[in-house]
């Protein structure tokens, strides 16, 4: 018989938006110097939220002359112990805030809140719970007696996992003895303010953490500042190009977290169903806006008609629409521009001659949604095997052999992520040494824990966050 | 006609899906030889267990609410197999079962029936005498249940004994011994044959998923039940911890499922023992809806073999049409 959930609405009277949010700078929320600002938008409604900050250069040299002196008169010569408890006290408060922060992604970036409660936040607070407990081990990390920090980290960071990335960025640089200058992409700056609230309400000295939101430009300004030492950035790969470019023949250290096209290989032998799982985790995870997204599926021959239709009737369970809806899997694409790259690219795939088959869902009449999305007799030299959609859509490629396999996964400019799915563990441990990916999962697909180094090598980026190795960004150990 | 002496085809084992399981593939061909037997339940895709676990977790955070709940709460009453195995069972305890099964909530009378009461062979007779005129089922555990230790002529003669009582329905056991030590023949024999003493009774087949280590056994077990002929497969007795889990319930589904698509014959699961609250029976009607489809939101497609959770799933129901808590006492214990 039919059943049919009913909606399943999360609260939102948790969370307190205010009409306009201004710039956190040397612990205190202040308007920008030139006084303008930039609307965010609820991309399942299309409703204006709150009008925020837009920081101009000097808005950011405020952000930067404070961090500086928090660098130099608390934060630095602060034993790590005492760094460590500050830390904790952050991580303790997000889990407190949980709901409210949870809730708050969802509207900001139009997430399901299934994912910003269950995924996000837990990994926001187990991030700071980590990194704490290395703020006074560091001379046993590995790099050298009394390893130092770098001082002033400038940080910039996507709307994909708007306080995830806060996190990544913020909790190694703090735990390492750096100030933080953050600034928050432009289409989602809601949920790091709310950071910076929990960081007032945890005592964190002034100056410690600034957050400049802003568009492109505050960026740049950040960027470009003579008084960063670090430049910490996640994002496209064409910005990042342009940092590189920007900082080379600085004295700035950086590193940069890019694009991927991440290869999801299936062999015969898989687990059939977690594969699918795993498939559909890769790609359909966070609406296909994930930077390690397993965005082509590499299939061996033998099952690939099998896996397609099992897929298919899978992403058919797959529920669209309202992502504060407890039951939604697909929430919405987080901005119109983002939409209009997924079309374009999708329908370039199809002209190009690949076979497009879309989940037969309903989408809402207002914001903005793509639904899951397959696209099967894709070869290596279309768009969509090679660029990143950063959508909701899987490109569905075969090969015969193990060494087939290796060469089309391999056989992109980027290197985050791939996913290999076999019951032979051996073959598992060859893969991982035959990919060119800074990640390889084994028989599961974006799974992510603070204590497991993550990043990517060639187009997608170099230096690691999280783990041991993710203090090395924020450490001076030439 | 395929013999004994067939020349087996090549290649490794795992090469052997997705053919096998494509719709309308010759099942009949692998019960011909243990060999044939054990290569199709060892090509059949493995089980990964983190994977299984994680997909059951994600699955029970679905919220159900309103109309949604009321439905499944309704749904979960006419799935209940309504049990009770104690030795210390009387006839007065089974009677009382039977009023129980037929009326849930006298208090109540929107609550449906439930789907059966599960007993020993010896009191078939009894329920039978008080379920006399409803729609209730009388299931009888049979073949030397819960261990399944016993000869072949002993088990099938406790089947006989149960369906001369009246049983409209028999649960057997596995030889989880002959099982678990690769005898894969011999438990489908073995349930060949209580299938055919079995007649048109509904045969359930209890694999005793907790015994059986492995979700790889489960998978495969099942499939053993469902070649040999079963209506349902059944997670455990209740006698062995652990009894039904959610990971479990969602590898039997994932394998309904498959032997569905190659048979086109609708095997049922039951999951049974542990299961006391409503909030896990929604859970696994979760489970049942998003992974084999609503053709199984039946009770001839699922069941629950549980006592105490009629009673909660009661109190649920008075809960969602008063919005006020009931207490324990305001429902018979049995």
């Amino acid at each position: 018989m039919h059943w049919e959930y009913a909606p399943a609405p999360q609260a939102q009277d948790i969370v307190e938006l205010r009409p306009s949010y201004g710039l956190f700078i040397d612990g205190e929320f202040s308007d920008p110097d030139d006084g303008t600002s930039l609307e965010t938008v609820n991309p399942a409604t299309e409703q204006v939220l709150a009008r925020v900050a837009a920081a101009g250069p000097r808005d950011v040299d405020r952000a930067v002359t404070a961090a500086r002196r928090a660098y130099q008169q608390t934060w630095g010569p602060m034993p790590g112990r005492e760094r460590a408890k500050y830390l904790f006290r952050i991580a303790r408060l997000v889990q407190e805030r949980a709901r409210e922060l949870a809730v708050l992604e969802t509207l900001d970036n139009g997430k399901p809140i299934r994912e910003s409660r269950d995924m996000d936040v837990p990994l926001v607070a187990a991030h700071f719970f980590y990194y704490a407990g290395w703020a006074d081990k560091l001379d046993y990390a590995g790099f050298g007696p009394s390893p130092r920090p770098l001082g002033v980290a400038g940080q910039i960071i996507p709307w994909n996992f708007p306080l995830l990335m806060a996190a990544w960025k913020l909790a190694p640089a703090l735990a390492a003895g750096n100030t933080c200058v953050l600034k928050p992409a432009e289409t989602t700056p809601l949920t790091a303010l709310l950071l910076a609230e929990i960081i007032q309400q945890a005592d964190v000295p002034p100056g410690v953490v600034n957050i400049v939101t802003g568009d492109g430009l505050t960026g740049e300004e950040l960027v470009l500042h003579s008084g960063v030492d670090k430049i910490a950035f996640t994002g496209s790969t064409e910005v990042g190009k342009r940092i590189q470019r920007a900082v080379a023949g600085t004295s700035k250290h950086l590193t940069l977290e890019l694009g991927g096209k991440g290869a999801n290989i299936v062999f015969e032998d898989a687990p059939i169903d977690q594969a699918i799982e795993g498939i559909v985790n890769g790609i359909y995870f966070n609406q296909g806006h994930v930077c390690c997204a397993g965005s082509r599926l590499i299939v061996q021959e033998s099952i690939a008609d099998a896996v397609i239709e099992r897929l298919k009737r899978r992403l058919q369970t797959l529920r669209l629409g309202d992502p504060l809806d407890k039951n939604t899997d697909i929430g919405a694409i987080n901005s119109p521009g983002q939409l209009d790259k997924i079309t374009e690219l999708t329908a370039s795939g199809e002209s190009e001659g690949a076979e497009r088959w879309s989940s037969p869902c309903a989408l809402p009449d207002r914001g903005y949604w793509f639904p899951p999305t397959i696209l099967t007799r894709v070869s290596q030299s279309h768009r969509v095997a090679r660029e990143e959609i950063f959508g909701p859509v899987l490109s569905v490629l075969t090969f015969r052999t193990t060494q087939e396999a290796v060469s089309k996964a391999n056989n992109t400019p980027y290197g985050l992520s791939a996913g290999v799915w076999t019951e032979k563990g051996s073959r598992i441990l060859w893969m991982a040494d035959q990919l060119r990916a800074g990640v390889v999962w084994g028989n599961t697909y974006n799974r992510f824990d603070p204590s497991s180094p993550f990043g990517g090598i060639r187009e997608s980026g170099f230096g690691r966050e999280g783990g041991r190795h993710g203090l090395e960004a924020y450490l001076d150990v030439r | 006609m395929v013999t004994s002496t067939r020349v087996e085809p090549a290649g490794p084992a795992t090469a052997q899906w997705p053919a096998m399981l494509a719709p309308g593939a010759q099942l009949g061909e692998v019960m011909t030889s243990e060999a044939m037997l054990r290569r199709f339940l060892s090509g059949l895709p493995g089980v990964d267990q983190v994977g299984t676990e994680l997909r059951a977790g994600a699955l029970s955070t679905r919220s159900i609410k309103s109309d949604a709940k009321l439905w499944a709460l309704d749904m979960a009453v006419r799935m209940v197999d309504l049990t009770t195995l104690e030795g210390a069972d009387t006839d007065g305890k089974v009677m009382s079962l039977c009023a129980k099964a037929r009326r849930p909530d006298p208090a109540n009378p929107s609550v449906p029936a439930v789907a059966a009461v599960c007993v020993y062979p010896d009191l078939v007779a009894v329920a039978k005498n008080g379920l006399a005129g409803s729609t209730v089922q009388v299931a009888a555990v049979a073949t030397a249940f819960p261990s399944g230790r016993a000869g072949r002529q002993v088990k099938l003669a406790d089947v006989r004994w149960a369906l001369e009582a009246g049983a409209d329905e028999i649960d057997m056991v596995i030889d989880r011994g002959a099982f678990l030590s690769g005898r894969y023949s011999m438990v489908l024999d073995e349930i060949r044959a209580v299938r055919e003493v079995c007649g048109a009774a509904h045969l359930k087949v209890i694999l005793e998923t907790g015994e059986l280590e492995t979700y790889d056994n489960v998978k495969r077990a099942a499939w053993l039940a469902m070649l040999g002929g079963a209506d349902f497969v059944k997670t455990s007795t209740g006698k062995v911890s652990p009894a039904a889990t959610l990971p479990v319930a969602l590898v039997m589904l994932e394998a309904v499922r498959d032997f569905h698509e190659v048979t086109g014959r609708r095997v049922g699961v039951k999951v049974a023992g542990g299961i006391r609250k409503a909030k896990d029976a929604l859970r696994y009607l979760v489970a049942v809806n998003e992974t084999v489809g609503e053709a199984w939101l039946d009770p001839s497609g699922f069941r629950f073999g549980a006592s105490s959770l009629l009673n909660d799933l009661l109190m649920q129901w008075t809960k969602q049409q008063t919005h006020c808590y009931a207490r324990p006492d305001d429902f018979s214990q049995e």
